[in-house]
Formats: structure tokens, C-alpha cells, sequence
């Protein structure tokens, strides 16, 4: 616990975290490990940010999480249960709990939709329900409500490799909320949008976010998004977490202290344009 | 919901199973197949092959004239198509969009190699044999007419798809055909079209059986022999050589391809 | 002449290299095979002379006492009926297989296993395979069907394993990150995502199987045209029914070549 200590300022959880994540480390092979005892905790219907250089960790961080990734040691607790211990039905089940979103959306292209976001429920069926794609009036009720929640009514029943890229985000939140989720994972969300899509698509997870008490942990690259919706930063470097806190507490220093040599090579090379 | 997804999904899905389920009863009536007999006779095969189909020391003795058999039929099926291959590569370049004199000599070329492409295997061979009678030249020309029509096609089809751009730079600087063909249209095909000659040696290999079975000649009627003599495991013989002279030439076809494409 | 020296010469790449040898082996084979092969001492001219006439006899008037037209078009479709069965049974093993096979779907020793054992079942003629099951079922359709079915399974579940591996794993991650399990993710993800290829790839083989049912018609006594092939030209010597039989086979497999162009440019454009 010695990480939390270097972070006085940080606010007192108020009773149990959602998510605890303690001592968390992953190595891949041999070399480096791409995770280095991380801790950290999240509260129910928290905005969480990380942000860091490409290669720290990030994605590695959220798969361990759902155990994506299988972790080589430390602890994640979810709901008071450690996630390491859950054997595959339970497993299933956390992982209906929590949804997830990409920066590729990650749809089945061919199909609508609608199915796109009823495979949210699949978690929550039996094996030959879910394989024969049998959706009860409730579920598809739902979905339709999803949907026309994020705007796309119009294109329920259109193939997705027909929509645009925000489009296709849109169904992948639609398709995490599908899952009743208490926590949703998101990589990268907006990494392929362009800025207006990206403007709706933070909104549309900070409203889902406080509305439905829904914990959101977003790896993201733009310091400035993360500040604007996050309620808490975390910042990670080389797998290791160097800051946790608000938004107000990143300041220029501490983002060089997580951007490393990146941000360095970023001043330099300014100052080597601005030279010439 | 109108048009409902999940509904038109079901509906179409019905229709698919029952098409498929009318035509397979439909096959299953004209064609008189035994579906018990089919599913047991793979049990019963594999036992019966256990055994009796594995070579024995008998077996071995023979191996010297199998594999002279083997080598004969392997040679046959070599120079059938790399014959097949020079005629086909000369058809391919009156064929192409590419290369061609004109719009008809491409049509007769098409129309040509698919008549040979499309008459059976067997069909060349029964034909051959009324007049080559039960030789190695009827098997020998079966392969060849049937990789004629098969190589025409797959060469037409990698020239059409080569790029047209050197070509033209080649047009463009008053080159003549033949300078066009061998300076431009050859060299960017030639990997390709030496992949496809390696594809029908693999398949004429494996065809050199079934027509030497037909016309009395080379691995395939060795193994007729055995087989309707009841010498199991000299058969058994047979097949694991040819097994293996085919895994060696397509890991051999394999390995080329790697380096060429 | 100097000047020219001075070029360095072109340095030959590997592929270069191993074309040349390729083609100067094949050649030297190719000779060799031609001047050592026993040919039988048959007469080349008169023999050629005889197919020539043969093949005007079959080509410009068929017909024939035995076999009518419409009893042709039934043994056809007979021979049809078989390259369907074949194809399905082939079809519906190597679904599975193929899924087995699938290296976004599988684990890397399971993929291993089975592409092995699909390479080894390919490396048998498949007319070897036909006369082995004949053995335990009897030479005929049932042998036919089983034996013919072995080749497709390896074609097949080659074909779906590719199919299916198309399909990005970050689709199959997402679902898994759901709760979703694999029979789940392969019936609401996979299948659908590559549905228009397996049928296209099921169709290819289709139009082989109906070459394939032709030759064991002819060779391992199925019923069907090519049964009637070896008949016309094996028994009765009845060059005028030969005529008859090639045109109508060569009617329909130009047919099924036709749409099996067709189902290629449909796979060939999604690659
Ligand atoms: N499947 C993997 N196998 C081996 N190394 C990996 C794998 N995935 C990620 N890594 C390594 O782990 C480190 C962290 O990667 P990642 O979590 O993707 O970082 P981020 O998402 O922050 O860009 C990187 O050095 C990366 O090369
Ligand atoms: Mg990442």
C-alpha cells in the first residue's frame, strides 16, 4: 500500500469500492513486466480515466480486470469477491456485470443492429438460447429502448457495416448497457472517431455513467478529454501507477511525469521546429 | 415489428433446412445410398482396416516393384504436365485480355480449354483407351488434356490479372509482341503460373491412380491387382507410398511457393 | 565493350534461382520420363488416326440404341444426387473441424491436430478411399458417397477454417468480454460473419464432387452417368452413346463451372 500513501490528497472512499485492484502485476515473458503492482479502487457510478504513453499498460490493465488477461499476481475484487478465484461460471458471470467497449467497436459486422446489441445479453442465457440467437419480447424491448436512448432508432434493423464509425460506437455502448452492467471497460473509445463523434460519445458514457450509477474506467490518450469528463485520473508509465487523483491535481509536471521521455521528445521536438 | 429481423431470420433459416432436407431425401432416394450401411461401414471399415490393411513382411518383398510402379506413374504425371503446361502457356497468351490478337482468337482459346477442362477425366481416358488400348500413352494424354483445359484457364486468369501498366510502358516504347510477352507479360506471371504447374502435378499425382486403375497402367492397377486378389496388405502397401510421395512433393510444392509468391 | 563490362551483372534473386532450377528440373524430367516410359509399342499414327476418327464418331453423332436421351438426363442427375450427399456429409464434418481448426478459435495444439489429420486424409486418392469402404460396404453408391465424403471433409474444413479465421479476434474478445461462451460466440458471431463464404466454398466443392462422382461411376461401379460411361465405352463399345454421355456431362459441369466462377468472384472479393 505503500503507492496509495504517495497521494495524500486523494478522496476517502465512502464504504466498499465496486472494483479494488491491488499489487496487480502481468508479464508477458520474460522481459519487462507490462503491468508492476498497480493499486488502485473505484467506487460505484465513478468516472475513471488512464491515461499514459502508448505501450504502459493501459489495455493490459483493463483485460485483467474482466481476466481477459490472466494476471501473474496481485488481487482484483470485484463487489467484495476476488475475481482470481471465480471458476467458469462464475467467471461468465462477473463478466455480465461488466461491459466493455473498444477502440475498433468490435461488432459483427454482417449482422443488424438490433443483434449487435442483444448479444449483450448472451452472458446472461443459457448456451442453446444464446447460440440460436432466441431473444425473449422482453430483451429485444430493451434493446429497442437502448438504441433509440443513443439515437440510432433509425437504423435498428441496418447492417452495421453499413454505419459510420461513431454509429458503431454507439451500438457498442448500447450493446455494454444491454448487459445491466454495474462497471463498463472502455479502450480507446474515441481513438478512431473524428472530434465531433468523439464529443458525443463521452457524453453519451458521462450521462450513462451518473443517470444509471453505471462506474466507467476509459483509457484514453487526450489529457484534455480525460480532465473535462473524468472524476478521478489514474496516469500510468511503464506499467507502474505514478498518479492518482482529480482532474485539478494534473498539473503540467505530473503529466510529464507520466508522459516520460515521450513528452520530452515532444518538447524537443517543438523546440527543434521552432529553431529552424 | 414489421419486418421484424428475427422473424425473417427464422424464415429464411426454415427454408434453408428444408431445402436442404427435400434435396438430401430426394439424393438419398435416386441414388439408392444406404444411410445405416454408410454409417456402419465406416466403423466396420476401420476395424476391418486394422486388421487386415498395414503391410507385412510379404508385403515389403513386393515393395521394390511398387515403388518402380510409383516412379513410373510419377514420371507420367510430371511429363504430362509440364507438356500440358508449354501448350497451355501458348493458348494462355492468344487467351488473355492482355495479350490476345483479337476479341475472337480470346473467345475460341476460352471456349477451347473449357471443352477440355469440362469433359471428365475419365471420360479422355475411356475415349483414349479404344484406340491406345491399355498403355501408358492413353494415360499419359487423359492427364495431359485434361491439365491442358485446367492450366489454359488458370494461366488466362493469372495474365488477366497481372498489371496492365507494363505493358502499356512496354507498348508506349514501340516494343513488338513477342518483346512485350517476354520482357513484360512473363516475368510478373511466371511465379504464379509456376504455382498453378505445382498444383496439377500434386492433382495429376493423384489422378495418375485413378486413370491407371481405368486403363490398366502404372500405381493404379497395381493396386487393382492386389485389391481384387484380396492381397490386402501389399494394397496397404501401395497406399502408404503413395501417401507419402504426395506429402513429400506438396511439402516440396509448399516450400517452393514460399519463396516465389 | 568495356563500357558494358563496367555494368555489374544483375544479381539473380532466390526466387530467380529456384524458378530457373524448378523449370530446368522439370524439363530434364519431362525428357527423361518421354524417352524412358514404355509406351507399348503401340503404332503412334494409327492409334492417332483411330481416336480421330473415334472422336468424330462421338462428337458428331451421338446417340444411341441403349441409353435415350431422357434416361441420360436421369442418370445425371443421379450422379448429381451423389455429388449432393457427398458434399453435405463433407459439409456438415468439416463445420466442425473447421471450427476445430480455427486458429482465432482454438487452441494452437488442437488446430495443429486437425490440420494434420486433414492434410493426411487429402494425400489419399480419393478413389483409394472409395475402394477401401467398398470393402467393408460393398462396391456401389454407399461406398461411393463414404469414400468421396473423406476428400471433402479435408477440402472443406481447410476452406471453413480460413473462412472462420477471418473473423478478427477483437470481435470474439468482445464478445467473450460479455460472458458470452464459445458455442455462443461461434453461432451468433462466426457462423454469421462467414456465411456467404462457406456456402460459396460448399458450392466449390460441389462442382468437384460431381467430377469426382462421375470418375467413381466409372471406376468403383456407383450408379449414375459415369457408370454408363464405362459401360458405353468399356463393354458395348458403342462410340455413338459415348458422344451422348459426354455432351450431356459436359452440359452440366459447364453449368456448375459457370456458377462456381461465380461463387469464387464472391469469395475473392471479401479477401
Ligand atoms: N499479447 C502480448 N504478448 C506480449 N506482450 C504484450 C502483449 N500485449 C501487450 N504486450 C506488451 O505489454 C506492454 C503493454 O501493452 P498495452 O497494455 O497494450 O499498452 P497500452 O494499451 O497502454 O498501449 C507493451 O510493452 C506491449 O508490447
Ligand atoms: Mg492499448
Amino acid at each position: 500500500m505503500t503507492q496509495v500513501s504517495q497521494f495524500p490528497g486523494r478522496p476517502l472512499l465512502s464504504g466498499r469500492p465496486l472494483l479494488e485492484v491491488s499489487q496487480l502485476v502481468k508479464r508477458y515473458d520474460a522481459g519487462k513486466p507490462a503491468l508492476d503492482g498497480i493499486s488502485f479502487s473505484i467506487r460505484k457510478g465513478e468516472f475513471v480515466s488512464v491515461i499514459g504513453p502508448s505501450g504502459a499498460g493501459k489495455s493490459t490493465l483493463l483485460r485483467c480486470i474482466n481476466r481477459m488477461i490472466e494476471a501473474t499476481s496481485g488481487e482484483v475484487s470485484f463487489e467484495g469477491a476476488s475475481v482470481g478465484l471465480l471458476d467458469r461460471k462464475n467467471l461468465k458471470r462477473l463478466r455480465s456485470k461488466i461491459g466493455m467497449i473498444f477502440q475498433h467497436y468490435n461488432l459483427v459486422e454482417r449482422l443488424t443492429v438490433i443483434e449487435n446489441v442483444l448479444h449483450g445479453r448472451l452472458g446472461a442465457k443459457s448456451t442453446l438460447a444464446g447460440a440460436a440467437g432466441h431473444y425473449s419480447r422482453e430483451e429485444k424491448r430493451q434493446a429497442t429502448e437502448v438504441i433509440a436512448m443513443l439515437g440510432l432508432s433509425d437504423h435498428l434493423y441496418q447492417r452495421c457495416d453499413r454505419l459510420s464509425g461513431g454509429q458503431k460506437q454507439r451500438v457498442g455502448i448500447a450493446r455494454a448497457l444491454l448487459q445491466d452492467p454495474r462497471m463498463i471497460l472502455c479502450d480507446e473509445p474515441i481513438a478512431s472517431l473524428d472530434p465531433n463523434a468523439s464529443r458525443n460519445i463521452m457524453e453519451q458514457l458521462k450521462r450513462f455513467s451518473q443517470e444509471m450509477d453505471i462506474a466507467l474506467i476509459v483509457n484514453l490518450h487526450q489529457v484534455n478529454v480525460a480532465c473535462k469528463y473524468s472524476d478521478r485520473i489514474l496516469g500510468v508509465n511503464a506499467g507502474r501507477l505514478v498518479f492518482d487523483g482529480r482532474p485539478e491535481e494534473l498539473t503540467p509536471e505530473k503529466i510529464s511525469q507520466i508522459y516520460g521521455a515521450e513528452s520530452r521528445s515532444l518538447t524537443a521536438e517543438l523546440g527543434e521546429q521552432y529553431a529552424s | 415489428m414489421p419486418a421484424d429481423i428475427f422473424v425473417r431470420r427464422f424464415n429464411n433459416g426454415l427454408v434453408f433446412f428444408l431445402s436442404v432436407a427435400a434435396l438430401t431425401a430426394g439424393s438419398i432416394l435416386i441414388t439408392q445410398y444406404d444411410v445405416v450401411a454408410g454409417f456402419t461401414s465406416i466403423a466396420k471399415a476401420f476395424a476391418w482396416g486394422a486388421r487386415n490393411f498395414y503391410p507385412d513382411h510379404h508385403a515389403m518383398a513386393r515393395l521394390p516393384e511398387i515403388l518402380r510402379k510409383l516412379w513410373q506413374t510419377v514420371l507420367m504425371s510430371i511429363a504430362a504436365t509440364t507438356v500440358a503446361a508449354i501448350f497451355a502457356a501458348f493458348m494462355a497468351m492468344l487467351g488473355s485480355r492482355t495479350t490476345r490478337f483479337n476479341a475472337l482468337s480470346s473467345i475460341l482459346v476460352r471456349g477451347l480449354a473449357s471443352v477440355f477442362r469440362n469433359i471428365p477425366l475419365v471420360a479422355w481416358a475411356m475415349i483414349l483407351m479404344l484406340a491406345f488400348s491399355q498403355s501408358l500413352v492413353t494415360g499419359y494424354l487423359a492427364l495431359f488434356f485434361g491439365s491442358f483445359g485446367f492450366l489454359t484457364r488458370a494461366f488466362i486468369e493469372t495474365v488477366d490479372e497481372a498489371s496492365l501498366d507494363a505493358v502499356e510502358a512496354l507498348r508506349a516504347t514501340g516494343a513488338g509482341y513477342f518483346a512485350i510477352i517476354f520482357q513484360a507479360v512473363l516475368p510478373s506471371c511466371l511465379p504464379q503460373m509456376v504455382s498453378w504447374l505445382l498444383f496439377m502435378i500434386d492433382t495429376n499425382i493423384r489422378d495418375a491412380t485413378l486413370v491407371g486403375l481405368l486403363t490398366g497402367t502404372g500405381i493404379g492397377f497395381t493396386f487393382d491387382l492386389y485389391y481384387k486378389s484380396f492381397h490386402f496388405h501389399e494394397a496397404s502397401l501401395v497406399v502408404i507410398m503413395i501417401v507419402i510421395t504426395i506429402i513429400v512433393i506438396e511439402m516440396f510444392s509448399n516450400y517452393v511457393r514460399r519463396i516465389i509468391l | 565493350m568495356t563500357a558494358l563490362q563496367q555494368i555489374p551483372g544483375r544479381p539473380l534473386r532466390k526466387e530467380k534461382v529456384v524458378i530457373r532450377l524448378l523449370l530446368l528440373g522439370l524439363a530434364g524430367t519431362t525428357i527423361y520420363a518421354l524417352a524412358t516410359l514404355d509406351f507399348g509399342g503401340i503404332d503412334m499414327a494409327e492409334a492417332v488416326r483411330d481416336t480421330l476418327a473415334n472422336l468424330k464418331i462421338i462428337f458428331l453423332h451421338p446417340g444411341g440404341p441403349r441409353l435415350s436421351f431422357l434416361s441420360a438426363l436421369e442418370e445425371v442427375i443421379i450422379t448429381l444426387g451423389l455429388a449432393f450427399l457427398t458434399t453435405l456429409f463433407g459439409g456438415i464434418i468439416a463445420l466442425f473441424l473447421g471450427l476445430l481448426g480455427a486458429q482465432n478459435l482454438s487452441p494452437k495444439p488442437v488446430t495443429v491436430v486437425v490440420m494434420a489429420l486433414v492434410a493426411l486424409i487429402r494425400a489419399v486418392p480419393t478413389i483409394l478411399w472409395v475402394l477401401i469402404f467398398a470393402v467393408a460396404a460393398g462396391l456401389g453408391s454407399t461406398a461411393a458417397v463414404v469414400g468421396m465424403t473423406f476428400h471433402s471433409i479435408s477440402y472443406l474444413t481447410k476452406a471453413y477454417a480460413e473462412s472462420f479465421e477471418d473473423l478478427d479476434r477483437s470481435v470474439i474478445e468482445a464478445l467473450k468480454a460479455s460472458g458470452a461462451n464459445w458455442w455462443q460466440i461461434v453461432f451468433q458471431a462466426v457462423i454469421p460473419s462467414s456465411f456467404s463464404y462457406l456456402l460459396s466454398w460448399t458450392f466449390l466443392r460441389f462442382e468437384i464432387n460431381f467430377a469426382n462422382a462421375v470418375a467413381m461411376g466409372a471406376a468403383a461401379g456407383a450408379s449414375g452417368v459415369g457408370f454408363d460411361l464405362f459401360m458405353a465405352s468399356g463393354f458395348y463399345f458403342d462410340l455413338r452413346e459415348v458422344g451422348l454421355i459426354t455432351y450431356i456431362i459436359l452440359a452440366f459441369a459447364m453449368a456448375l463451372e459457370a456458377a462456381a466462377t461465380r461463387a469464387k468472384g464472391r469469395i475473392k472479393h471479401a479477401g
